[in-house]
């Protein structure tokens, strides 16, 4: 059901991992719908990303696009990574089947966290960025309770 | 290693040899219509009455009592829906539970739809219905109590025999969803009082496609698909004469082997859940240690999602299966996780492996192994069991 470029991504992922000196770190998306994304931001005095590392919990989809994802902004200025929307995820992985393109808005989603928390801490503002909705943080006590 | 081992035989299984051979000539030369006059219908009816002879020997049942359906889910909607049909007039409750099959669960949607009430029995932690709650849901108006006889996803085992007392004390019909138990381990109609039984041919070894409904003579239902008079004017449309020969043949060879196999299993299944829940951290096995269908192994890995951990483990040949969102193609996970109290996230973390008696010891320690590598790799990847590691190393300093 997954493209060569999907199934490829998910089991050799780029960039997983966390970022100790991160800038920037978004997570998004909740256990009970079966995916979470959190994408770390390492981005320079130039506004350039000069790494970026995820971290999911979510099925073969959610982990491409994770990976896919965080390939398309790795490099790119923050106003440049706003171009990298879900549609340009999908493209990259040669397509996804329907019931899996949110996985790919939820990437697009972590990307803009990510941004969110990065533009927050600068005290700057990025064009087009709005303040993320659906952040883990409001989950997270539920989250931890029931381990 | 031999791949795939495949590991997910409450899905479907493999159709034995000798069931294929058996069936083999029910296409190319007895093809007659078993309704015809002449020699040829003769040879088909005569297999399709000795294949439903076998049926009702290995249920307690009469032979008259068996109808072949398409298969299980055909068996489940006939039963509910043409009860209710029969039924509704003396009373338009039923009693199901909460981690039937979708066959089941769906017919009821659509029964409630058309003004019928239905309670969905809830179930304890091990995917148990109690018997006593069956009991007390029963009403004036209630005409049919319907509840698996095991579970597909977790396996366990229900008490039967007390339901079917039950509902023979109260005089409502009982039917039972006996799709993954047929076959597996002894069934006896007459002594667990059931009225009702659905079973399907290609969990059995046999082929798909084909499977029937004991329906106890008395009970007033009727044909569910209308045509011709086969099944004694109760099931319309030409008889799957091979597919009847093979489910028969199935059914003498499930219960000739019955015992060793379920011996075998079971000792499998045991080293299999041992060797998992020892080796792999936060794992926990899902519905009941005791009675649980001897092939049947159900575990839930925190921290990680059900459909990477299958396509993973495809990867390494193993053929499994989940009961998470990605693989029910909705949004939530299973509904017998969730009924039997799993939060979320565990449900969606969960692996079924189900056995036959063919696979081996070999073949148990090479899904660990690989498991053990595969949940680990999930789990580095995992923000959830980061922030758990977190916390744990919080509580440490703490």
């Amino acid at each position: 059901m997954y493209s060569e470029k999907v199934m490829d991504h998910f089991q050799n992922p780029k960039n997983v991992g966390e970022l100790e000196n991160a800038n920037g770190v978004g997570t998004v998306g909740n256990a009970k719908c079966g995916d979470i994304m959190r994408i770390y931001l390492d981005i320079d005095e130039n506004q350039v990303i000069r790494d970026c590392k995820f971290k999911t919990f979510g099925c073969g989809a959610a982990v491409a696009t994770s990976s896919m994802a965080t390939e398309l902004v790795k490099g790119k200025t923050v106003q440049e990574a706003m171009l990298v929307t879900n549609k340009a995820v999908m493209e990259a992985l040669d397509g996804l089947p329907p019931v899996k393109v949110h996985c790919s808005l939820l990437a697009e989603e972590a990307i803009h966290a990510a941004l969110w928390d990065y533009a927050q801490k600068e005290g700057i503002q990025i064009a087009g960025l709005q303040q993320p909705k659906a952040d883990i943080g409001e989950h997270e006590e539920d989250v931890a309770e029931s381990y | 290693m031999h791949t795939p081992i495949y590991l997910d035989n409450a899905a479907t299984t493999k159709t034995a040899p000798e069931v294929v051979e058996k069936m083999l000539p029910y296409f190319t030369e007895n093809y007659g219509n078993p309704s015809s006059i002449y020699g040829l219908g003769g040879k088909a009816k005569k297999a399709v009455d000795e294949a439903r002879e076998t049926i009702a020997k290995n249920l307690g049942a009469k032979t008259q009592e068996i109808y072949f359906t398409a298969g299980g889910s055909e068996s489940d909607n006939w039963a509910l829906q043409a009860t209710a049909r029969a039924y509704g007039e003396k009373g338009k409750h039923i009693i199901t539970s909460a981690i039937e099959h979708h066959a089941i669960l769906h017919t009821c949607r659509e029964l409630e739809r058309q003004g019928f009430e239905i309670t969905y029995l809830p179930v304890d932690e091990n995917g148990l219905v109690s018997p006593a709650a069956v009991e007390e849901a029963i009403r004036e108006d209630t005409i049919l109590i319907s509840i698996m006889f095991a579970n597909n996803e977790i396996g366990t085992i229900q008490p039967i025999a007390e339901i079917g007392a039950i509902a023979k004390k109260h005089q409502v019909l009982f039917h039972t969803d006996a799709v993954q138990v047929f076959g597996q381990i002894p069934i006896n109609v007459e002594e667990m009082h059931i009225d009702m039984l659905s079973a399907s041919g290609h969990k059995l070894n046999g082929p798909k496609g084909i499977g029937f409904l004991y329906i106890r003579q008395g009970v007033k239902i009727r044909s569910f698909i209308q045509g011709g008079q086969q099944e004694r004017g109760r099931r319309a449309g030409t008889e799957n004469v091979p597919g009847i020969v093979g489910i028969g043949c199935a059914t003498a060879r499930a219960f000739s082997i019955m015992e060793a196999k379920t011996k075998q299993e079971i000792t499998l299944r045991e080293y299999l859940i041992d060797r998992i829940l020892t080796e792999i951290p936060y794992s926990r096995l899902n519905g009941a240690r005791e009675n649980r269908l001897p092939n049947n192994v159900n575990i839930s890995f925190e921290f990680i999602e059900g459909e990477s951990l299958l396509i993973l483990l495809d990867g390494k040949g193993i053929c499994a299966s989940s009961g998470s969102a990605c693989t029910s193609g909705s949004l939530d996970p299973s509904h017998v996780l969730l009924a039997i109290g799993l939060p979320h996230e565990k449900a969606h973390g969960s692996l079924r492996l189900t056995l036959s008696e063919e696979n081996t010891k070999e073949e148990m320690d090479y899904v660990v192994d690989n498991l053990k590598q595969i949940v680990d790799r999930l789990r580095s990847m995992s923000p959830l069991y980061e922030d758990f590691l977190k916390k744990e190393t919080k509580k440490a300093k703490n």
